[in-house]
């Protein structure tokens, strides 16, 4: 989809966030960062360490309990619920657990960004195959996601993130299912899109990929965000 | 692609909470046309007899003593008489007194047409016709007509017909009734088929929000399965109506010139009744979409 390039302001900025689940714990705490247009950030920490919730508060899932969330400017904490929609079409989401619609084939799964956002269906011809035969699935376009490998669940769910060209991608453990060959095929396709102005936060445990590529890194410890 | 198979995100078809909303709508859509049809047929039975007496008046006059033969004499001169009377009356348009074999006519229906009701005495009947805005002292006619021509009364209908009117009215508020608890009971079914509906694709609709899908645009999913559904049940609702309307038109018709004549459904009933599946899948439609909006907006 044509998309104009983003300028340079912040395209996220977290200001004291905390998060905590019922009466429990702050599981994040004090969260201050900001994301430049443009940039490429991984998101490490061992398991449980919030990286999931530091991601679903920068795609609107879930609402801060304490702090200021702000996404393109905007902060998300007084934005009016019919503004939401619009700001979370510029926010591309790779989840963990690929969050397929299984009733869907391949291609009309990726399509959904696009149907969403009331694109023609011109568009959804010209675009989805196209994008599916680059992560390797051009065999696959009517596969329903039962019937896929979890490599090619999770080629199709990227698809689906980046099909709309966001001005943010986030991505939960992108490289998870696959092979080496294919996840660096993947972070070139995250480097692709950064080149041309996405904000990118590919969430990681796989450490030989954060440090071969040199990117800045976010690292979550003891709820609290530390930069590396 | 049709408004029936139009292309839809959440996987909504065959789904186990909105699966049975047909055969509970079928019923209600049942019930709401034969009340629905019962009131139209009342108030057009209504109106009827509202239209057939009014500036009409009858007046009866008794049989002289003695058998047929002997009484018939008698009992001409009596009417001629009360005849002469409203003939001199201002605001009367006209008076004519039925035949024997109209009196007989008017039996018919619930004594039959055999010669003993040929045979019997039955009292005289004057049919008068009142001119057109008339103000007639009907309480004076009566006393005077019954003091000239003993055994001789006056019924303008009114009695009768208004007590009818009273008891078709809260029937017909009671159609009203049904159909109004029917649609709650609907809207109730409806409601909480499309929550259920909602808590069972949390996750997808959890999807399709992430990716930016408006409140409407998911509602408006939720809408368009009650809308079919509603419809589906709808016409079965119909489907099972017609054999009870047309058997009624059926017993109108053999009752034909009886007291309950023409209980035929009026051309306005047919078309509410025929547009009663349409109302069912709308009213679906619009509860699914008022309680997908509730749901969806306690989310983040």
């Amino acid at each position: 989809m044509p998309r104009q390039k983003s300028d340079r302001q912040n395209v996220v900025e977290f200001a004291g966030v905390g998060v905590r689940y019922g009466y429990g714990p702050e599981i994040l705490q004090d969260i201050e960062f900001s994301l430049p247009a443009g940039s490429f950030h991984f998101l490490t920490g061992s398991s449980g360490a919030g990286k999931s919730s530091l991601l679903r508060l920068m795609y609107l899932a879930q609402k801060p309990s304490r702090g200021r969330v702000g996404l393109f400017g905007m902060d998300t904490g007084t934005a009016r619920r019919y503004q939401l929609p619009a700001l979370r079409r510029r926010i591309g989401v790779v989840f963990q657990d690929f969050r397929l619609l299984d009733h869907l084939s391949a291609m009309d799964n990726v399509a959904l960004p696009l149907r969403v956002a009331g694109a023609p269906e011109s568009d959804v011809k010209r675009f989805v195959p196209d994008l599916l035969s680059w992560v390797g699935l051009a065999d696959h376009l009517h596969a329903k996601p039962p019937t896929l490998s979890g490599g090619q669940q999770q080629r199709v769910a990227i698809a689906r993130a980046v099909i709309s060209r966001p001005d943010l991608l986030l991505a939960d453990e992108p490289t998870g299912n696959v092979d080496d060959q294919i996840a660096m095929r993947l972070i070139y396709l995250f480097e692709e899109l950064n080149k041309l102005g996405t904000t990118v936060v590919v969430a990681t445990h796989n450490q030989s990929l954060v440090s071969r590529l040199n990117y800045p890194q976010m690292r979550l410890a003891d709820g609290r965000l530390h930069y590396v | 692609m049709g408004i029936l198979d139009r292309r839809s995100d959440l996987p909504l078809k065959g789904d186990a909470s909105s699966l049975y909303l047909p055969w509970l709508i079928a019923p209600m859509v049942f019930l709401s046309a034969v009340a629905l049809a019962g009131a139209f047929i009342l108030n057009g039975l209504i109106t009827r007899w509202d239209r057939d007496v009014s500036g009409t008046m009858t007046v009866e006059v008794s049989t002289s003593p003695g058998d047929a033969a002997e009484s018939a004499e008698p009992t001409r001169k009596r009417v001629e008489q009360v005849l002469k009377l409203l003939d001199g009356t201002p605001g009367i348009a006209s008076a004519r007194a039925l035949s024997h074999e109209q009196l007989v006519a008017l039996m018919a229906p619930w004594l039959g047409t055999s010669d003993v009701l040929r045979d019997l005495p039955l009292p005289a009947l004057i049919d008068v016709t009142l001119k057109p805005d008339a103000e007639i002292n009907i309480e004076g006619l009566s006393q005077k007509i019954a003091k000239t021509v003993p055994g001789a009364s006056l019924d303008d209908h009114r009695r009768w017909l208004d007590r009818l009117i009273v008891l078709s009215r809260s029937i017909e508020w009671l159609a009203v009734g049904v159909v109004t608890l029917i649609c709650v009971a609907t809207a109730a079914t409806v409601y909480y088929a499309t929550r259920t509906g909602m808590a069972i694709h949390r996750e997808v609709i959890e999807v399709l929000h992430v990716i930016g899908a408006a409140d409407a645009y998911i509602a408006q999913q939720f809408a368009h399965r009650a809308f079919i559904l509603g419809l589906k049940g709808g016409l079965l609702g119909l489907a099972l109506t017609l054999p009870i309307l047309g058997g009624i038109a059926f017993g109108a018709h053999k009752m034909q010139g009886g007291f309950l004549a023409d209980l035929s459904l009026p051309m306005t009933g047919v078309l509410a009744v025929l547009a009663l599946p349409f109302a069912a899948a709308l009213l679906a439609m619009l509860t699914a979409r008022i309680a997908a909006h509730g749901a969806l907006a306690r989310m983040p």
